[in-house]
């Protein structure tokens, strides 16, 4: 599985990396997770709003920074 | 929507407009009554100030950030962009402004909105009209202009927010300006449509509940201490400290108040309460407003920020329009009132 945080480096978008790592390893996930900082490389892949996850090519979230329970809903 | 969900939100909402209603009556019992203060004294109506506008307008935050961030789930950037592409300009301005009022939008993520936005034909004039309401007409400010002014002035400053987006959106368009965005946003591919799943009410009211927490978490620091600084100014500086500085009558202190402010980043919590400290003290309405939007309005660091997709000479553009408007709009106030 493979979890891409797209942000440009807001407070934000790390609160996001870090809330997804923490409970990746809480439920000790081994995916994937890379960070998206290039702009436009976030644009042609239809972000506009972050922070931003797409996991295995679908947008699970825009805009806002995930709870767990949200993680784990898409992890399942 | 569920039955539930309507039932807690009648509950909680019949709750909330009960302890609003008993708030004044509150902050005079526990100003006079418990704190045992002497009416009349200038730190007796400070402290009674204070006491009844800070759960005031944080009541006031809690419920509109909610009903913000529900109505906001409804309107994705994917979809605002769907609406606006490949408009005409005028009819494309107004929506928009408009638009931008509802959309969500945070300043780290002005870049790819913009670059989304032109690279999948929206008008570039179309866009910018959208770049400068979104946070020039904020709902945060709006909750304290309406707790704090009344009514009036909170429409007024969302009138003018929206007219100033839409004229200078207008007028970037007509100066045919796309040359002065950097050449590497047009080479840009357009992402795909692709939207997150649509949420469904459990989400939506979720949503609306994260948006409280998180901006009441950030800004309430800046709504007590500017209320403990409005209730300290309300109670000491004389009636017209300010009237001879900020005063209708100084035709100077508009100008002054935007060339102030466009560098001062803070956000509309902050901002609103030292505006009402200020037009008790004299200043005059039109000035204290076009501060607050050129505070707001006209950030710096977003500057820098859109200094990536935008060459120096549109950003001086940007400014200086925008600018204009807030200075036609700080004199119209001030001739109004």
């Amino acid at each position: 599985m493979k979890i891409e945080i797209f942000g440009p480096g807001c407070q934000k978008c790390s609160a996001a990396e870090k809330i997804i790592k923490a409970t990746l390893a809480e439920l000790k996930n081994d995916a994937e997770v890379v960070k998206v900082t290039d702009i436009q490389e976030m644009v042609s892949r239809g972000v506009m709003f972050t922070p931003a996850v797409i996991i295995d090519g679908k947008k699970v979230c825009e805009g806002k920074v995930p709870t767990p329970d949200m993680i784990k809903g898409w992890l399942k | 929507m569920t039955r539930k969900h309507l039932l807690v939100g009648t509950a909680a909402l019949a709750l909330w407009v009960a302890v609003y209603a008993q708030l004044a009556p509150l902050a005079h019992r526990l100003t006079y009554g418990l704190l045992r203060l002497v009416p009349g004294s200038p730190f007796s109506s400070a402290a009674e100030f204070f006491l009844y506008e800070t759960p005031k307008v944080m009541m006031l935050l809690t419920i509109i950030l909610f009903v913000v961030g529900v109505i906001r789930t409804f309107f994705t950037p994917q979809r605002t962009r769907r609406i606006l592409a490949g408009r005409r300009e005028s009819a494309g301005n107004v929506l928009a402004a408009l638009l931008g009022v509802v959309t969500p939008f945070c300043s780290c993520s002005a870049v790819p909105l913009f670059i989304g936005f032109v690279t999948a034909g929206v008008p570039l004039g179309v866009t910018f009209s959208f770049l400068i309401s979104a946070p020039m007409v904020n709902e945060v400010a709006l909750v304290l202009l309406f707790g704090l002014f009344g009514w009036k002035v909170a429409v007024l400053y969302a009138g003018t927010g929206l007219s100033i987006a839409i004229a200078s959106g207008w007028i970037i368009g007509r100066m045919g300006m796309e040359r002065h965005v950097e050449e590497w946003v047009y080479q840009t591919k357009p992402g795909s449509e692709d939207e997150a799943t649509a949420p469904d009410w459990r989400e939506r009211l979720q949503d609306g509940r994260l948006a409280v927490r998180d901006i009441v978490g950030k800004v309430w620091p800046y709504v007590v201490a500017g209320i403990a600084l409005g209730a300290g100014i309300h109670g000491y500086v004389p009636e017209d400290f300010m009237a001879a500085l900020m005063g209708k009558s100084a035709w100077w202190s508009v100008p002054a108040a935007i060339i102030i402010g466009i560098p001062m980043y803070s956000n509309a919590a902050g901002i609103v309460p030292i505006m009402l400290a200020l037009l008790e003290k004299g200043a005059a309405l039109g000035t204290a407003l076009a501060f607050m939007m050129a505070v707001i309005g006209l950030s710096l660091p977003e500057m820098i920020i859109l200094r990536k997709v935008l060459k120096p000479r549109l950003i001086a553009v940007f400014i200086g329009i925008v600018g204009t408007g807030i200075l036609i709009v700080g004199y119209l106030f001030n001739m109004l009132f």
